[in-house]
C-alpha cells in the first residue's frame, strides 16, 4: 500500500503517522506540501493532525480551501481512500466530504489523553482488523472535538452505519463522552466508505514502547485492504 | 467598499464559550443576564461596480468560506 501524507502549515502530527505508515506497511509514504496541486499515485492519503493553518477562522477551514486539498478531493472522487485524523477530520467536514461539524469542546479545555472507544464497525476498510463492538484505547488531542450535525442529519448518518467509533461509557458509567460530541460519535465514514474521519489519533497508539497499541490495527486493516 | 460580517450560531447548536461568558457575567453580579451566545465580526474592505454586485460577492464568500452552514448563520451589511 503507499500512501501519501498531507503537510499543511501547521500539522504536527504528519511525522507520526509517517512513521506509523511506514512501520505497518514497510513503504515510506509520499510527504505532499499544502501548497501543491497534485498528488503523487497512492491507494490512500492521510490527512493528519495539528493545528493548519493556525486553526484560523475555524478548525480546518483554511485548509479545506488549499490546492492540495482540491487534489485530495479529485482523487476521492476517483475512489482514493482517505483518512483525516484530529484536525484532518475537521478539514474532511470543513470540506464537505463528512457530514457535520467539529466545534469547541463542551468543558472549554484542550484535552489530551486515552479514551476508551467502541468499535462500532469492523467491516469498513479502515477497520476489518477489529471485532464489533470491541472496546480500544487511543489517546485524544484537541480542543474543537465536539461533533455537531442536527437531528435529522444524525439520524441518517446512524441509519446509514457511518458511525464507526464512539467514545466508550466509563467503568463506572459515565458517559465517557469527553468533548460533548453528540451521540458519543469519535469517528465517521463516508457513504462510500473510502473516506474516514475520526478525532483520537490511532499513530499515536501504534509502538508498544509509546504507550499503547491499539490504533495499529487501523492501519493493518488499510493495508490489508489496500494491498 | 466596506462592508460588516456577522457570523452567529444556529439556534440548536451548543455554545459553550457563550455559557462561560454568561457565567462570568452572573459572578460580577449582572444577575439579569439569561442566555449569551458568541459570534465573529469580520470587517472586509473591497473593490465592486456597485453595491448589488458587492452583495453577490460577499454572499459566495460567507458561503464557500466565512461561515460554515452546519452551524452558522451570517448576516451582511454595506457601511
Amino acid at each position: 500500500m503507499k500512501a501519501a501524507v498531507i503537510v499543511f502549515p501547521g500539522s504536527n502530527c504528519d511525522r507520526d503517522a509517517a512513521v506509523t505508515l511506514e512501520a505497518v506497511t514497510g513503504v515510506k509514504p509520499a510527504m505532499v506540501w499544502h501548497g501543491d496541486e497534485a498528488l503523487p499515485k497512492v491507494d490512500l492519503i492521510v490527512l493528519p493532525g495539528g493545528f493548519s493553518y493556525g486553526d484560523y477562522l475555524r478548525s480546518g477551514a483554511m485548509a479545506a480551501q488549499s490546492p492540495v486539498v482540491r487534489a485530495v478531493k479529485a482523487e476521492a472522487a476517483r475512489g482514493v481512500a482517505v483518512l483525516g485524523i484530529c484536525n484532518g477530520f475537521q478539514i474532511l467536514t470543513e470540506t464537505g466530504l463528512l457530514p457535520g461539524a467539529l466545534m469547541r469542546n463542551s468543558g472549554l479545555n484542550f484535552i489530551c489523553r486515552n479514551v476508551d472507544l467502541t468499535v462500532e464497525r469492523a467491516d469498513t476498510t479502515f477497520t476489518n482488523a477489529y471485532t464489533q463492538g470491541e472496546r480500544v484505547t487511543i489517546p485524544i488531542a484537541h480542543k474543537d472535538g465536539s461533533y455537531f450535525a442536527d437531528d435529522e442529519t444524525l439520524d441518517r448518518i446512524e441509519g446509514e452505519g457511518q458511525v464507526v467509533f464512539r467514545y466508550a461509557p466509563d467503568a463506572d458509567g459515565g458517559s465517557g463522552n469527553p468533548n460533548g460530541s453528540r451521540r458519543d460519535i469519535a469517528g465517521l465514514i463516508d457513504r462510500s466508505g473510502r473516506i474516514m474521519g475520526l478525532m483520537p489519533h490511532p499513530e499515536r497508539a501504534a509502538d508498544a514502547a509509546l504507550g499503547g497499541i491499539d490504533g495499529r490495527r487501523l492501519f493493518e486493516s488499510l493495508t490489508r485492504t489496500l494491498n | 467598499m466596506k462592508a460588516r460580517i456577522t457570523v452567529t450560531l444556529k439556534n440548536g447548536v451548543l455554545d459553550p464559550q457563550g455559557r462561560a461568558i454568561a457565567n462570568a457575567l452572573h459572578s460580577l453580579g449582572f444577575g439579569g443576564v439569561e442566555d449569551v451566545r458568541q459570534g465573529k465580526l469580520i470587517e472586509v474592505e473591497l473593490k465592486a461596480a456597485d453595491e448589488a454586485a458587492a452583495k453577490t460577492e460577499l454572499d459566495a464568500m460567507c458561503r464557500q468560506l466565512l461561515a460554515n452552514p452546519v452551524i452558522e448563520n451570517y448576516r451582511v451589511e454595506l457601511l
